[in-house]
């Protein structure tokens, strides 16, 4: 488990999955953040980055 | 630390999620102060932070720092107070565009004109977001708002520019999209002796980016992307290449000029004659 999703604060403005080099994450249905294919993570902390709710962390 | 553990540590528990718009540019501005001031080492006590009213002044009651929320426009001159009071503070304001340099104006130029050590960071969405959209003296020139429904026809500040002439001496841009630039450069306005100016361009995807068709958040922060421009790559454009983009980085730094509460030291120091 690499990624730490906090699901009370996502929001699902979708900015960490549009800058995903790995299309890793996706909004779900009840808009909400959700780890796709997390297999494919390579740690590089874009979503970390510039999540502006502090509801996703990657975990090294 | 982990960005979680430094979230954990500056911010109040349980006051997350904040209020800001599904995704605002405040949120990782935020983000980028606690970390710029962990990055440079401060004391969480050893920290003021003073902000404005408006979107952007909402930070204040997250961070667990020593916090003032104080009235429209006059976070510059509370924390002015605060500094004169304490020069061992390190105080950071809290400001946004409509709030620094609208009600604001005077007080962010009089303190830059002073060079009061304090690190001013502007977070500037270009729009009164909480208001409902209204226009404020940094909405670029042709934008919609709900005050401006054909457009507006003033001419935005370049506040980096004005604050600058004003006296300031240090001061920088970022935006969100360059998140780790925008650390760096906070922490540097932090480490700076005098006053520190750091622009925040941020997206508010609610009031500003729907009204001008600019798309999602993600869509906004790929326009910043698009025209941000590194300085040292802006000083190479012509007039024409500038056009509808502006630079980031450190954009002036003087050290020469002497610090308002050190000049004030010496003030004290000089009227008592030497003696105590």
């Amino acid at each position: 488990m690499s990624l730490k999703i906090i699901t009370k604060r996502c929001k699902g403005c979708g900015v960490c999955a549009a800058f995903c080099p790995k299309k890793v994450l996706a909004v779900n249905e009840i808009e909400k953040i959700e780890a796709v294919a997390e297999e494919n993570c390579i740690k590089c902390g874009q979503c970390e980055l510039r999540c502006p709710d502090y509801a996703i962390f990657v975990e090294k | 630390m982990s960005m979680e553990q430094i979230i954990d540590k500056y911010f109040r528990p349980g006051r997350l999620p904040h209020i800001w718009c599904p995704g605002c540019g405040n949120g990782v501005i935020t983000g980028a102060i606690v970390k710029a001031i962990d990055k440079v080492g401060l004391d969480q006590n050893a920290v003021a932070v003073i902000s404005g009213i408006g979107c952007s002044s909402r930070a204040s009651g997250y961070l667990d720092f020593n916090t003032v929320h104080s009235a429209h426009g006059r976070a510059i001159p509370v924390a002015t107070g605060v500094k004169l009071a304490d020069p061992s503070l390190n105080v950071v304001v809290i400001t946004g565009d409509g709030d620094a340099t609208a009600i604001g104006g005077n007080h962010l130029i009089h303190a830059a004109r002073r060079n009061i050590d304090m690190t001013v960071v502007l977070y500037n969405n270009s729009i009164y977001g909480m208001t409902g959209g209204q226009y404020s003296p940094m909405t670029p020139l042709g934008s919609k708002a709900t005050t401006a429904p054909y457009a507006t026809i003033e001419h935005d500040f370049n506040v980096t520019e004005l604050v600058k002439a004003a006296g300031a001496t240090f001061v920088a841009r970022a935006t969100t999209f360059h998140t780790q630039i925008l650390i760096d450069l906070i922490a540097k306005g932090i480490q700076h002796k005098g006053f520190s100016f750091i622009e925040a361009v941020s997206a508010c995807p609610i009031s500003f980016g729907r009204q001008n068709k600019m798309g999602g958040p993600d869509a906004m922060m790929m326009w910043q992307r698009d025209h941000a421009v590194p300085l040292a790559a802006w000083e190479k454009l012509n007039d024409e290449q500038r056009q509808g983009k502006f630079p980031i980085g450190i954009l002036y730094e003087d050290t020469s000029r002497m610090e308002y509460t050190e000049a004030y030291d010496q003030l004290i120091a000089k009227a008592q004659g030497g003696k105590k």
